[in-house]
């Protein structure tokens, strides 16, 4: 085997082990909710390519203002789903839409696009 | 069990929010308008104008007297429209809120008319970047003869390379001047083509995937942002430093034309995308489009039309023939035939009287008539019925949680598998192994569809609750859908399910020898019943009302659930009820025992009268089987279901109904809450089990079921007890159902199958594994077509759903 198919070798199996860590294991940001002027605890969420912050951390019995910013047209970002809420609403591009939530457990949830494509964590804690 | 348990919720009503300050902290606004009844002056005006000024979290209120209402724009946090009412009824004004928020008809018109947009803009794109690709290849075309005597060697794509090699004699004849150009300039002239096509065209692929990395994740845009972003860098670097390949012992080939070609392909595949997943949303489109725009109602004696939102409840309506209802309400004067097929499913006509209710949407058929305005805007039954569909069409199926699972991970693995390819088409190619392992790789970001997966379950939901809508069937959602189909057992509740739901007296029969006349019995009977709810109650009162007797009042009325009911009468102990409350009072029933088994055999529901303590008489209610049940019975079993009436008559009546409904199981004399024990019975013998009822007197044994239908009903209660409401009342909308979900069932499988045995295939045929037996080898382009339509094909399959026959 030539130097030049080491190099290949090396430098494949190097980003594949990157990749791989990157995507699942190197730590995600989580946001907790601030409370707003309003006395609210309110989180701003852009929706571009995906939900940002992904990880959005809650407390439980208190309601909390998700404000999604969708900075983009793409169809596959136009709503907003929170199955375990029975929440599914439409983001109109370019605006800010709020979605009010009392979470009365704790855990994880999950919040997709309309598709399932994108998606975001809802983590209520104590 | 019901579908969804909402943990809570509060959902702001309008999207529109604005001011923001601070990163996280953002301050909602909204608007109201609020009809203000009583205004007479100017002063009027602006006391109503400082008061709403006064209330805390109004921002600006504006008071118009010749519209008669008050624009408010308050915070939601501090204050609400409801509050805002209080306050202006307060001062002494009248005020209501109106058909107010249309929000659900309006988000769903604001998001059509946003896919309308997309569906456009991805159509214009497509188009024009395929024509770019088209004079790209053309472009290329000179450059296939070069490499031999040029440093600049062309395509590298075999399917490219096949094309254009087929396609150059017919090029050299139409277009000779092309090959007067230097390969520099033709390849200086594709890279600034790729670069507007790229830049313009499927810019937003590069930005969504940056924005998701940045963020740790990845989707379908990261593979094609790095599929077509690699291939145009090679080409880039062949471009501009073609002695870097060939200083190497490899030629500098250029990707131009198939990146083009694979942004228009791809671009083409979410357009049609874009417009099928447009058709999923049809029937929902069509309910909100049943919504008038305007209403003539009746004003200070004139006739008007205004705007439908500023209805008020309560305020008087005029239709005439052919005009759509604008809300719901209950007709005052006139009759005609309304044409309901639109919600209700139901095909004739339904003939409508005074005191009937209207449902707003539906078109006026025959007659004119004023009506009184009753539920607006969102509590109408039109906007339940949007929101259901909304929410349904939100709800997860569980068969999508193995999709979800997958495609949670499918990015990353794909990028990895990509690299995979190329060191091992490195390593192992024996000609040109750096092209080769570039084509395959590239080929294998491009063909692996996420979105297929993500699509194969929500487009079947969203298609069959909008086809089960159309026809009456509301279903609650992807849960719902998915056990409809599993289910074994159809348990009915008979009264107003199978039946009528109106019994009427058929015969009253006095003992011999009571000193009471059939008339006596009825009057007696009826002044007892008048106190009581019971359906049988109610016949026997109308009964005496059409006879015109005058009823009696009661002492000590006491209802006995399940038996009957008792009371005082004229100074006289009355008793009313089936045979467990004569046993109670210790009544011999010897006299009519024959008589009332007679009766019973019938299918009529006997009721034995007791005086004091003695026999006095009978009196036979029935309540006739709907002109469709028997044939929709018919139909359940056909499904291979078992079909079960529960009911709290007695054995002998209940059979007789059986018989005329066709069933052969039933389950007579069940209180109320034996309905629960029986479906729990036998969900826990192993069936799953569908309850069929009106929604109210049935909720806990609806909720228990696996499935619960309430039938012909839109009320609020009923849909939220149930999992499926019929709009229409017969039972053959349980049928459709079934088979709805069933064929839903059957698409979604053949969707999440087709997607997932495409990428199972097509990854590793587009990594080369057919190679080494056949010398197959996939081209990035093919493998972007395949991609583009894999797609559209599961939204496609979706679709078929709505064609199928479920009536």
């Amino acid at each position: 085997m030539s130097m030049m198919e080491w190099i290949v070798i090396i430098g494949g199996i190097a980003a594949v082990i990157w990749i791989n860590w990157y995507f699942f294991l190197a730590r995600q940001p989580m946001v907790s909710a601030a409370i707003g002027v309003a006395g609210v605890r309110e989180i701003a969420i852009v929706v571009e390519g995906g939900f940002h912050p992904a990880m959005v951390s809650v407390k439980r019995d208190k309601l909390v203002r998700l404000v999604f910013d969708r900075r983009e047209r793409s169809g596959c970002s136009e709503e907003i789903v929170f199955p375990d809420f029975g929440v599914r609403k439409f983001l109109p591009a370019f605006r800010k839409t709020t979605i009010e939530l009392t979470p009365t457990q704790t855990g994880d949830f999950e919040f997709t696009c309309g598709m399932s494509m994108l998606r975001g964590r809802l983590i209520v804690q104590d | 069990m019901p579908t969804t348990t909402p943990l809570i919720l509060i959902e702001k009503r309008n999207p529109e929010n604005t001011a923001q300050t601070g990163t996280n902290a953002v301050t909602a606004h909204e608007k109201v308008t609020i009809p203000v009844k009583g205004m007479t002056c100017a002063a009027c005006q602006a006391r109503v104008q400082r008061a709403l000024q006064a209330k805390p979290g109004v921002l600006d209120a504006s008071v118009n007297l010749m519209l008669k209402n008050a624009a408010v724009t308050y915070d939601p946090v501090m204050t609400s429209p409801m509050a805002l009412v209080e306050t202006i009824r307060e001062i002494g004004y009248g005020a209501e809120l109106t058909a107010r928020d249309q929000t659900m008809l309006d988000e769903q018109e604001a998001q059509d008319q946003a896919q309308e947009e997309e569906y456009g803009e991805l159509r214009r794109k497509a188009l024009l970047s395929g024509s770019i690709g088209l004079l790209a290849m053309a472009l290329s075309m000179p450059l296939m003869g070069a490499f031999k005597e040029e440093v600049h060697a062309p395509v590298a794509d075999p399917f490219m390379r096949w094309a254009m090699e087929s396609m150059t004699p017919a090029i050299h004849a139409v277009a000779p001047w092309l090959y007067t150009f230097t390969p520099w300039v033709l390849s200086y002239a594709l890279l600034a083509l790729t670069l507007l096509v790229m830049g313009w065209a499927g810019g937003h692929f590069y930005v969504r995937a940056w924005s998701a990395f940045r963020h740790h994740s990845a989707n379908m845009n990261t593979l094609i942002a790095v599929g077509t972003g690699a291939a145009f860098f090679y080409s880039v670097l062949a471009t501009v430093a073609p002695e870097f390949f060939l200083s190497r012992g490899m030629l500098p080939d250029l990707y131009y034309e198939a990146v083009i070609m694979i942004i228009a392909l791809i671009l083409t595949g979410n357009a049609l995308e874009a417009r099928a997943k447009r058709q999923t949303s049809v029937a929902l489109r069509r309910l909100v489009e049943l919504q008038p725009k305007t209403a003539r109602v009746v004003r200070a004696g004139a006739e008007v039309d205004i705007p439908v939102n500023d209805v008020q409840s309560e305020e008087i309506v005029i239709v005439r023939p052919g005009e759509r209802i604008p809300v719901d309400g209950a007709i005052m004067s006139g009759t005609s035939a309304v044409d309901e097929s639109m919600v209700t499913g139901e095909s004739l006509p339904v003939e409508k009287q005074p005191g009937d209710r209207l449902i707003g949407g539906t078109i006026n058929r025959t007659g004119a008539f004023r009506y009184r305005a009753t539920t607006l805007g969102s509590d109408s039954v039109l906007a339940h019925i949007v929101k259901l569909m909304r929410d349904a069409q939100g709800s997860r199926a569980p068969i999508q949680r193995l999709a979800d699972q997958v495609s949670g991970i499918f990015v990353p693995m794909v990028l990895s598998l990509a690299i995979a390819t190329f060191v091992i088409w490195f390593v192992t190619a024996d000609q040109a192994p750096a092209v080769r392992a570039f084509a395959a790789a590239v080929a294998v970001l491009i063909i692996a569809c996420p979105c297929a997966m993500g699509l194969a379950v929500p487009t079947a939901v969203m298609v069959a609750t909008g086809k089960g809508a159309e026809g009456g069937i509301l279903i609650k959602g992807g849960e719902a859908l998915q056990r409809a189909s599993q289910i074994t057992t159809v348990v009915l509740d008979k009264t107003g399910t199978i039946t009528e739901g109106r019994p009427t007296v058929t015969d009253v029969v006095p003992v011999l020898g009571s000193e009471c006349s059939e008339k006596d019995l009825i009057r007696l009977v009826a002044s007892i019943e008048a106190s009581s709810e019971h359906p049988l109650a109610a016949a026997i009162v109308r009964y005496a009302k059409e006879q015109a007797l005058s009823l009696a009042t009661v002492d000590s009325f006491h209802s006995v659930t399940g038996r009957g009911a008792t009371g005082v009468v004229d100074g006289a102990a009355l008793a009313v009820g089936n045979e467990a409350l004569m046993a109670d009072y210790a009544v011999d029933l010897t006299t009519v025992k024959e008589e009332a088994e007679r009766l019973a055999g019938e299918g009529k529901t006997p009721m034995y009268i007791a005086i004091n303590g003695k026999l006095a008489g009978l009196i036979a209610v029935a309540d006739p089987i709907k002109p469709t049940s028997r044939e929709a019975i018919h139909r359940l079993k056909r499904l291979g279901l078992t079909v079960v009436m529960l009911t709290g008559d007695h054995h002998r009546t209940a059979e007789a109904i059986a018989r005329q409904a066709g069933i052969d199981r039933v389950v007579a004399r069940v209180l109320p809450d034996g309905k629960v024990a029986e479906v729990r019975r036998r969900q826990q013998s192993g069936e799953v089990v569908a309850m069929v009822g009106d929604g109210i007197n049935d909720a806990p044994a609806l909720a228990q079921a696996d499935v619960g239908f309430a039938i012909g009903t839109g009320t609020d209660i009923a849909i939220e007890a149930s999992d499926v409401t019929l709009m229409r009342n017969d039972l053959h909308g349980v049928a459709s159902a079934i088979l709805l979900a069933r064929r839903t069932m059957r698409t979604m499988k053949q969707n999440l199958f087709w997607a997932f045995v495409y990428n199972v295939v097509g990854i590793p045929v587009a990594a080369g594994i057919l190679y080494p037996a056949f010398g197959i080898l996939l081209s990035p382009i093919l493998a972007s077509a395949a991609m583009a339509f894999s797609s559209v094909s599961v939204v496609a399959n979706s679709l078929r759903l709505r064609r199928a026959r479920v009536a």
